[in-house]
C-alpha cells in the first residue's frame, strides 16, 4: 500500500476508489508504487460489489423503488440518504435478498441475484455483514453467541470461535461486555455488537441500516468511526443509509491510517489526501434525486436537497417528504 | 381479498411452511441442541398443568358418572366409564387445549417479537434458514411431547376417577381397576395416540405461522398471540370431531 500527499482520481479507472494506508514518511518506495498500479489494473476491482439496474418494487400498490440503478464499487462506501419511507431500508433488504424486486436486476459482486433461491442466497450472504437499525441481537443468547453466531452455525472450533469474537468485540472496544445478556447493554452497545457480529467471517460487503438513529452524537461518532475504519483499513464496500448529516460528514471527510505506533487514527481530509471512495446517492420516492459528492451535495441548488442538508423546508416540501 | 380467500390462503401458507420445514429437517447442520431444548420447555414445562387438568378431570367424570351409573345399578361400571371417556376423547382434546394455550401462546409471542425486532431478517442475513432453526424444532418437540402428555393426563385421570371411586362413593379399588381393563382396548391408545399427533401438528404449525407473519410492531405481536391461541384451540376442536368420525371407520372403533 502506498501513501502520498494528494491522491487523485483516476480518470482510467472510473469509481475505482484509491487506497488509503499507513504512511511512511511521505516518500514513496517503487514496490509500494508497482503495488498501488497492480491494484488499479486488477480487472477484480472493475466488477461492482453492488449493482442495481432499474430495479422497481412496490407493497401494496405503492411504489417503494421505481427505477433505481447505481453500482458500488470494490472498496467504496456509498452514503444513501433520505427522508423516512424513502426506499433506503428496501434497497438495503434488497442486497441481501431478504426482499425480491418486481423488476430489474440486482448483482452482489457481479452475480446476478435476483432469481437466486433462499438456498442459494445463504452462500451469497456469507460475503455480506448486515448492521440493523437496532442491533437485532438475539434476545435470547448473550454477547458472545451473538457474535459467534455465524462460527456455531458453521460448526468451527470452539477456542477458534472464541478468539475471533474476542477479536472482533476488540474491534468494536467491547471486550468487557462478551458475557452480557443484550437486553443489559445500551442502544450504542448494542449497535457496536451488531456490527461485530456482521463482521465476523471477514465479510467484504457491509450494510449499515441506519446505525446511529436515536443515540447521542459521540457514540454516533465512534460508528461512524467504524465504518471508515471498514472502509479505509479492511478495504470493505459498503452501503450506509442514514438521514443524519453530520455522520454523511465525519465519513465524507475523515479518513482512517495507521499511526506509528499502530493505533488508528483519523485525520481530516485535505491534509494528505482527498477522499474519493466516498459517494453520496439520495432517495426520494424511490427514485434517485442526487447521485455524487458530498461537494457536489452541498452545491446543489434543488430545494428538497437544500431542505435536506440545512433542516429547513418548506411546508409543502415537508409535508411530501 | 374477501374472507374466504384470506382463509384459503392462510391455509396454503400454512401448509407450504410445514412443508417446508419437515423437508429441510435432515440438511446440515442439525439443530438437535435446540429441539431438545423445546422438547424441555414445551413438554416438561407443560407437565404440571397437564397432570392437574388429567387428575382433577378424571375426578369429576367420576363424580358426574357414578350417581346416573348407581340409578341403572351399573356403578362399577364407573372405572370403564372414565377411562374411555379420557383415553378416547378428553385426554388427547383437553391436553390439546392445555398445551395450544400454553405453548402456541408462547410460540407466537417469540417468533412474533423476533419478527418486528428483526431478529428474523438478521438471522437469514447471517445465513441461517428461520424454518429450519425455530419452526422444525418446535414443531418436532410438539410432535414428540404432546402424545407423552396426553398419556400422562390420561394415566393421572385414571388415578383421579380411582381415588373419587374408592374414597368418595366406596367402590372396591379392584372391581374399579378390573373395569378400567375391561373397557381399553389397543385401539383407544392407538386413536388417543394418533389424535394427539394431529393436534400437535396443529398447534406447532399455527402457532408457527401467526408468528412468523407479524407484522405492525407489539400490537402486532399480540394479535399474533391471540389469533394463535384462538385459531389452534378451535381447530383442535373441530379437528376432534371428524378424527373420531374416521377413527371410528379405519380403527373399527365402536360407534
Amino acid at each position: 500500500m502506498a501513501s502520498t500527499d494528494v491522491e487523485v482520481p483516476q480518470p482510467g479507472a472510473p469509481e475505482t476508489p484509491p487506497r488509503t494506508g499507513a504512511p511512511n514518511g511521505g516518500a514513496v518506495s517503487e514496490d509500494a508504487a508497482e503495488s498501488t498500479f497492480a491494484e488499479v489494473d486488477d480487472r477484480e476491482r472493475a466488477v461492482p460489489a453492488i449493482e442495481f439496474r432499474d430495479v422497481h418494487l412496490s407493497f401494496d400498490g405503492r411504489k417503494v423503488l421505481d427505477g433505481l440503478s447505481f453500482k458500488v464499487q470494490k472498496g467504496e462506501a456509498k452514503i444513501i440518504l433520505g427522508g423516512s419511507g424513502g426506499g433506503k431500508s428496501t434497497t438495503i433488504k434488497l442486497v441481501l435478498g431478504l426482499l425480491k424486486p418486481d423488476s430489474g436486476r440486482v448483482f452482489v459482486d457481479g452475480e446476478d441475484i435476483t432469481d437466486y433461491s433462499e438456498a442459494e442466497m445463504m452462500r451469497v450472504r456469507k460475503k455480506i455483514g448486515m448492521v440493523f437499525q437496532e442491533g437485532a441481537l438475539f434476545d435470547s443468547l448473550s454477547v458472545y453467541d451473538n457474535v459467534a453466531y455465524r462460527l456455531h452455525e458453521q460448526g468451527v472450533d470452539e477456542e477458534e470461535v472464541e478468539q475471533e469474537v474476542r477479536r472482533m468485540l476488540r474491534f468494536v472496544n467491547l471486550e468487557d461486555a462478551i458475557d452480557k445478556m443484550p437486553i443489559e447493554l445500551s442502544g450504542g452497545m448494542r449497535r457496536r455488537v451488531g456490527i461485530a457480529r456482521a463482521l465476523v467471517g471477514g465479510p467484504k460487503i457491509v450494510l449499515f441500516d441506519e446505525p446511529t438513529a436515536g443515540l447521542d452524537p459521540p457514540t454516533a461518532r465512534t460508528i461512524c468511526e467504524l465504518a471508515i475504519k471498514l472502509r479505509d483499513l479492511e478495504d470493505v464496500s459498503a452501503i450506509f443509509v442514514t438521514h443524519e448529516m453530520n455522520n454523511v460528514s465525519y465519513l465524507t471527510s475523515e479518513y482512517a491510517v495507521v499511526g506509528e505506533d499502530g493505533d488508528v487514527v483519523f485525520e481530516k481530509e485535505g491534509e494528505r489526501l482527498c477522499l474519493t471512495n466516498t459517494k453520496i446517492m439520495m432517495l426520494r420516492h424511490g427514485r434517485t434525486i442526487f447521485s455524487g459528492t458530498d461537494e457536489a451535495l452541498h452545491r446543489d441548488e434543488d430545494p428538497y436537497i437544500r431542505g435536506f442538508i440545512t433542516g429547513h423546508m418548506k411546508e409543502k416540501e415537508r409535508m411530501s417528504v | 381479498m374477501n374472507i374466504a380467500t384470506r382463509a384459503l390462503l392462510e391455509v396454503q401458507e400454512t401448509t407450504l411452511l410445514a412443508t417446508r420445514a419437515f423437508a429441510r429437517l435432515f440438511r446440515r447442520p442439525s439443530y438437535t441442541g435446540e429441539m431438545v431444548a423445546q422438547m424441555d420447555a414445551i413438554g416438561v414445562g407443560s407437565l404440571t398443568i397437564i397432570l392437574l387438568t388429567g387428575f382433577f378431570t378424571g375426578g369429576v367424570l367420576a363424580l358426574q358418572t357414578y350417581p346416573t351409573l348407581k340409578y341403572y345399578g351399573a356403578q362399577d361400571q364407573t372405572g370403564r366409564l372414565v377411562a374411555t371417556a379420557l383415553v378416547r376423547e378428553l385426554g388427547p382434546v383437553l391436553s390439546g387445549l392445555m398445551v395450544a394455550g400454553r405453548v402456541a401462546s408462547a410460540i407466537a409471542a417469540e417468533l412474533g417479537s423476533m419478527v418486528v425486532s428483526q431478529q428474523i431478517d438478521a438471522m437469514r442475513a447471517l445465513g441461517t434458514d428461520p424454518v429450519r432453526k425455530l419452526v422444525a424444532p418446535r414443531l418436532i418437540a410438539l410432535l414428540i411431547t404432546l402424545p407423552l402428555l396426553t398419556l400422562m393426563a390420561d394415566m393421572v385421570g385414571v388415578l383421579g376417577g380411582w381415588v373419587v371411586s374408592t374414597k368418595l362413593y366406596g367402590i372396591l379399588s379392584a372391581t374399579f381397576m378390573a373395569s378400567v381393563w375391561d373397557g381399553l382396548t389397543t385401539k383407544d391408545v392407538v386413536g388417543g395416540f394418533l389424535k394427539a399427533l394431529a393436534f400437535a401438528f396443529i398447534i406447532g404449525t399455527v402457532a408457527c405461522r401467526q408468528g412468523l407473519r407479524t407484522e405492525g410492531g407489539t400490537v402486532g405481536v399480540g394479535r399474533s398471540t391471540t389469533t394463535a391461541v384462538v385459531m389452534s384451540s378451535i381447530l383442535i376442536i373441530v379437528a376432534d370431531f371428524f378424527i373420531t368420525k374416521a377413527l371410528q371407520v379405519i380403527l373399527g372403533l365402536p360407534s
